[in-house]
């Protein structure tokens, strides 16, 4: 029964993921992609904790869902309304059908690859204790084995930061 | 608990990551290809994240998290790059954007 469960979890978080993916390529109007795509993050988030990455769902909904997102529809909402022509109007051109067919090319590309080199491997998970991936287990690898990691991430959120106001700073517009 | 194998989230992944090629490669919209670079992102950190529980060990999710900083870093300066170029009044197309010019 508790198979069935996740099964069944797991598919509807599936599909909301690869409908809300879709969604958020189709859309015409950029707002409505960017909702889109919180549902995509939120599915998974799902997927995450079915595959017993507690904390990092939990980093997926607070740091993409809340702020990454809120910044999109910030910018959104401050460009206004600029609504962008529809992909799928005007019938098929030939960047569409190119588009359609270097997709399906990367993904038959990546099923043969994995397929080929690790097809047998994927069907054995190995036996996990009950602290895999929880904010204890995480931090303990943080501040250990990937230190280094930890501590270039800082930087380069520091960066970005200072490009961010560089970028969107009144000043360097002015003197010109 | 035993649920979908690992091989379920690779090929879900794949399919995600197609998506987000595809609208990468179809849109005109800078803000909606940021949005398709989002979800290849996210592909990678759903596939580094089922590695991560084939192999028992939580190097991939640590990974998953400097992904996740880095996506954050990129989407602070692409919307700063966006923002500048709509305060002048450009179109946001592109196919339209020749010139680097300040």
């Amino acid at each position: 029964m508790a198979n069935f469960l996740v099964w069944v979890v797991w598919l509807v978080a599936a599909f909301a993921c690869l409908a809300s993916a879709l969604a958020v390529v189709s859309f015409s109007n950029p707002f409505y992609s960017a909702l889109a795509l919180i549902g995509n993050l939120a599915a998974l988030a799902v997927l995450y904790l079915l595959l017993s990455g507690e904390f990092v769902a939990a980093g997926q909904v607070l740091v993409y869902g809340g702020a990454v997102m809120v910044m999109f529809l910030f910018v959104i909402a401050y460009l206004g309304d600029r609504t962008d022509e529809s992909p799928w109007s005007g019938g098929p051109s030939w960047q569409v059908v190119g588009a359609i067919l270097a997709g399906g090319a990367i993904l038959a590309e990546i099923c043969v690859v994995v397929g080929l080199k690790a097809g047998g491997l994927l069907s054995k998970p190995q036996h996990i204790g009950r602290s895999f991936g929880s904010p204890e287990a995480l931090g303990r690898a943080f501040l250990t084995d990937h230190l280094l990691a930890f501590e270039v991430t800082s930087i380069v959120l520091l960066v970005a930061a200072v490009g961010g106001v560089v970028l969107g700073s009144h000043a360097r517009l002015e003197s010109h | 608990m035993h649920g979908p194998d690992i091989q379920w989230d690779v090929v879900l992944s794949a399919l995600l990551f197609a998506t987000g090629a595809l609208g990468v490669m179809l849109r005109r919209n800078p803000l909606i290809i940021l949005l398709s670079v989002e979800i290849m992102l996210n592909s990678a950190n759903l596939l580094l994240i089922a590695m991560s529980r084939l192999h028992g060990g939580e190097d991939g999710q640590i990974f998953a998290i400097s992904v996740m900083a880095v996506a954050a870093s990129e989407v602070v300066v692409g919307l700063g790059l966006i923002v500048a170029l709509g305060r002048r009044n450009v179109e946001l197309d592109v196919d339209k954007l020749r010139t680097l010019r300040g």
